[in-house]
């Protein structure tokens, strides 16, 4: 009976051995790594959800991008960069056109092997700030924004309120962040920033094993009593800090979150008193776009969805729409690029480097209004492109004041040093040897 | 019939204390090997990158767990932190010692590892059984809280993370960084993974093994005997952790490329207990059972699934793969304290009087 069972044993391990599935030449393969499960589920659910849902929808509408099925496979990650290094081992020898680790522990993980893989890494918004960076890391997209350009964004924001520069000297900042990579990247930024405009930084680091009991973070918050609080968050960790603030009575609008501290459910957790809170924003809220529409009638009606549809179309599941959007648009040019309707990886990283997506585009995408046009370049994989403030009513996020754009002229400089010194402690850093096709 | 022993004579004290005494063992271990040194010549890269070089690092690490929860019966729950400790010296000494070959840095940095293993070793030597399990429990968090808050473990990182450097030797041979072949580093663990294995196995089953098992069994007894439970025990941790460590920076050096803290959290001291409880307690082999069966079920479900045309999502896998390790745990505590080694060993009794069973 044992013996059995080790014979059975025996033979699945041997079936594992030629389970590795090779890719079908006729299909575009968009691996997506998720996270619906762990602490952060959370936000990864709704971004998981928004994703898939808009290239299924490019599928069933319009039969894959030029003709070409979409062959989405997800990954789950658990925000576990262990896991995350396997998910990209496994889909790397399967075709794998683009990745999007969707953490910055992940993104810094896959930087030095995408350019040795050559699979280009598309971590829109978040990872490596000076990732930027094209010459250096051709290899790795940020667009439409850094988390540089995102502190960069949030104190300019904050200045407008004071009335200028003068009037944020001796004012005390907070800053509340997941003690990972993710929370740690916008640091140097914001150093620089208190030092060039004479504000106090205060760091308040939440361990991402007690995001979820932040009473001492916020117990120190009352007793500094800082101007501003700003927080970068991910998971569980967002609403528990929104909680704590209102608990608090901190002024909640005064208290700002990177976007991806904007889910919906982060900000419910403080519910009617969270009124005012406020994150950075670069894409429509809302579901009144065609776009959404079609995703409602081609994959949530016709049960291809996971989402919860009181969950349909909320901040963060438009967030990972946007993200698909930025992946299809980048197999869209590859295709254009190359004229071939099947392409490789490195037809991909061409494409995402001359991503320009117009008005027109828009329009045609039926996203009018939804996103603001955007242009990534071979020097600048960022694009570091405007970016507005929504806020928090209660019920729902509200866009409140205009696009603006962060401090570009102070960030860029910055992000090129930054990119000097991961070449200098990472020797001997590849040279980029893509060609450019800009010009 | 084909696995038997008699008519094997041992002639000689050396042929009779042999690791492998009977020829058929032998002769497997040479299969083993032989099929160990022609993978990388067939598999994919995913096959040896994802799934045998972890492996066989989490075999070596839960190889060290078991010398000091199996062998030497101190439950120790800091397996985790243990490993990070090794990680981040071999990280500074080669950032160091660039020049160094990091094969050497590697076992180099087993001995920090081992120095502060000794070091939380120390109350094992007042307290017992689940008490010692969370004074090892304050190691792990004490050590995961230096890896954060010391910068100067990291270098300095603005990300908090170590990252590999790419290194040579042997000649120009790339061994870490993401341009090392998966072959290249395969061989290299396996090279360090059967060497300490091999010397382990000489451990344990020597004077200083056994003084383990006796504290292990019984330890007034041992003492009454002459064994010095000081040395036994802080043996023990020592040699635990410095497998551990080496485990830690193969792990990072040769698997991951780069690191974060919350690489060796509680999570991965649990996942290498599981390992150990899975593959049988005391047995050097069920390690090697342990870290292939909680290593490769979740791979296995995720490609095993699909192929026999079941479609689910990526996030029930390992929901399955959660379930199935806690049910199993459960069953082999209830049904198999020791674990796979022990049905190992059953099947190896029952094909000895194969095909003629009595008793």
């Amino acid at each position: 009976m044992r013996l059995k069972r080790l014979i059975a044993g025996t033979i699945l391990a041997g079936t594992l051995a030629g389970a590795a599935l090779p890719a079908f030449a006729d299909e575009l393969f968009v691996p997506l790594f998720s996270y619906r499960t762990g602490p952060y589920a959370g936000s990864g659910i709704p971004i998981a959800n928004g994703m898939h849902d808009y290239l299924t929808m490019l599928n069933e509408r319009d039969g894959g991008i030029n003709g070409v099925k979409i062959k989405v496979e997800e990954c789950e990650t658990g925000y576990d960069t262990q896991k995350g290094v396997e998910c990209y081992e496994q889909v790397k020898g399967n075709g794998a056109l683009v990745i999007s680790p969707y953490s910055t522990g992940i993104t810094l993980q896959v930087i030095p092997k995408a350019s040795v893989d050559k699979i280009p890494v598309l971590s829109m918004a978040y990872g490596l700030s000076a990732a930027a960076e094209g010459n250096t890391f051709p290899w790795v997209f940020n667009p439409p924004d850094t988390y540089w350009d995102g502190a960069s964004a949030i104190i300019t924001d904050i200045t407008r309120r004071e009335g200028g520069a003068e009037a944020m000297k001796g004012k005390k900042i907070g800053y509340i962040f997941l003690d990972a990579g993710y929370g740690r990247e916008a640091i140097p930024l914001l150093e620089q920033l208190s030092k060039d405009m004479g504000f106090e930084l205060l760091q308040y680091p939440v361990p991402g094993k007690e995001m979820q009991n932040q009473a001492s973070q916020w117990l120190n918050i009352r007793r500094d009593k800082p101007d501003y609080m700003v927080m970068w968050g991910w998971g569980a960790m967002n609403p528990t800090a929104v909680k704590e603030a209102t608990k608090i009575r901190y002024p909640m609008d005064k208290f700002y979150g990177v976007w991806w501290s904007g889910g919906n459910d982060d900000a419910a957790a403080g519910g009617e008193a969270a009124k005012g809170y406020r994150t950075l924003n670069f894409h429509g809220v809302g579901a009144d776009y065609p776009f959404i529409a079609d995703i409602k009638k081609y994959v949530v009606d016709a049960g291809k969805s996971q989402v919860d549809p009181a969950k349909f179309a909320d901040n963060l599941y438009n967030r990972g729409v946007y993200n698909s959007m930025l992946i299809a648009e980048g197999i869209r040019r590859a295709q254009e690029l190359t004229g071939k309707t099947v392409i490789d990886a490195t037809d991909m990283r061409a494409g995402l480097e001359n991503l320009d997506i117009t008005e027109e585009r828009l329009k045609e995408m039926g996203m009018e209004g939804f996103a603001l046009p955007m242009k990534l370049s071979c020097e600048d994989h960022s694009g570091h492109h405007k970016v507005y403030v929504v806020e928090w009513d209660g019920k729902d996020w509200q866009k409140s004041g205009d696009w603006f754009s962060p401090d570009v002229d102070m960030v860029k400089p910055l992000l090129k040093k930054a990119a000097e010194e991961y070449v200098a402690s990472n020797a001997p850093w590849p040279e980029r040897t893509e060609p450019c096709l800009n010009n | 019939m084909l696995y038997r022993e008699s008519g094997q004579y041992k002639t000689s004290y050396i042929s009779d204390q042999s690791i492998f005494p009977i020829r058929e063992d032998r002769i497997g271990m040479m299969i083993i090997g032989v099929i160990a040194i022609a993978i990388p010549f067939v598999a994919s890269d995913f096959f040896l990158n994802a799934i045998m070089t972890p492996f066989l690092i989490l075999a070596l690490a839960a190889i060290g767990l078991n010398i000091l929860t199996g062998y030497a019966g101190q439950l120790s729950l800091g397996t985790g932190a243990f490993m990070g400790v090794g990680a981040y010296s071999c990280y500074k000494l080669t950032t160091i010692f660039p020049d160094v070959n990091i094969i050497i840095l590697v076992l180099l940095s087993g001995l920090f590892s081992a120095g502060i293993g000794v070091i939380f070793g120390l109350p094992s030597l007042r307290i017992k059984g689940l008490y010692l399990a969370v004074t090892t429990l304050a190691a792990q968090f004490f050590l995961e809280w230096c890896f954060i808050r010391i910068p100067w473990l990291y270098n300095y990182n603005a990300s908090g993370a170590i990252e590999v450097p790419e290194r040579r030797g042997f000649g120009d041979i790339i061994l870490t960084g993401p341009a090392a072949g998966a072959m290249t580093q395969y061989f290299v663990v396996l090279g360090i993974v059967v060497v300490v294995t091999l010397a382990v196995k000489n451990i344990v089953r020597g004077r200083i093994g056994r003084q383990w098992m006796m504290i292990r069994d019984m330890d007034i007894a041992a003492e009454l005997m002459g064994v010095r439970p000081l040395t036994a025990k802080l043996s023990a941790f020592a040699v635990s952790s410095y497998l551990c460590g080496v485990a830690g920076a193969m792990f990072i050096f040769f698997y991951l490329g780069a690191a974060e803290p919350s690489a060796f959290s509680i999570t991965l001291s649990f996942q290498i207990l599981f390992m150990v409880i899975l593959g049988g307690l005391g047995s050097l082999v069920g390690s090697y059972f342990g870290a292939a069966f909680i290593w490769g079920l979740p791979i296995v479900l995720r490609a095993v699934l699909p192929a026999m045309g079941i479609d689910i999502g990526a996030e029930t896998v390992f929901h399955i793969a959660t379930m199935v390790v806690g049910a199993l745990i459960i069953f082999f505590l209830i049904v198999e304290p020791h674990g796979l080694a022990r049905l190992w060993s059953l099947g190896k009794e029952k094909l000895r009087v194969w095909p003629f069973p009595y008793g």
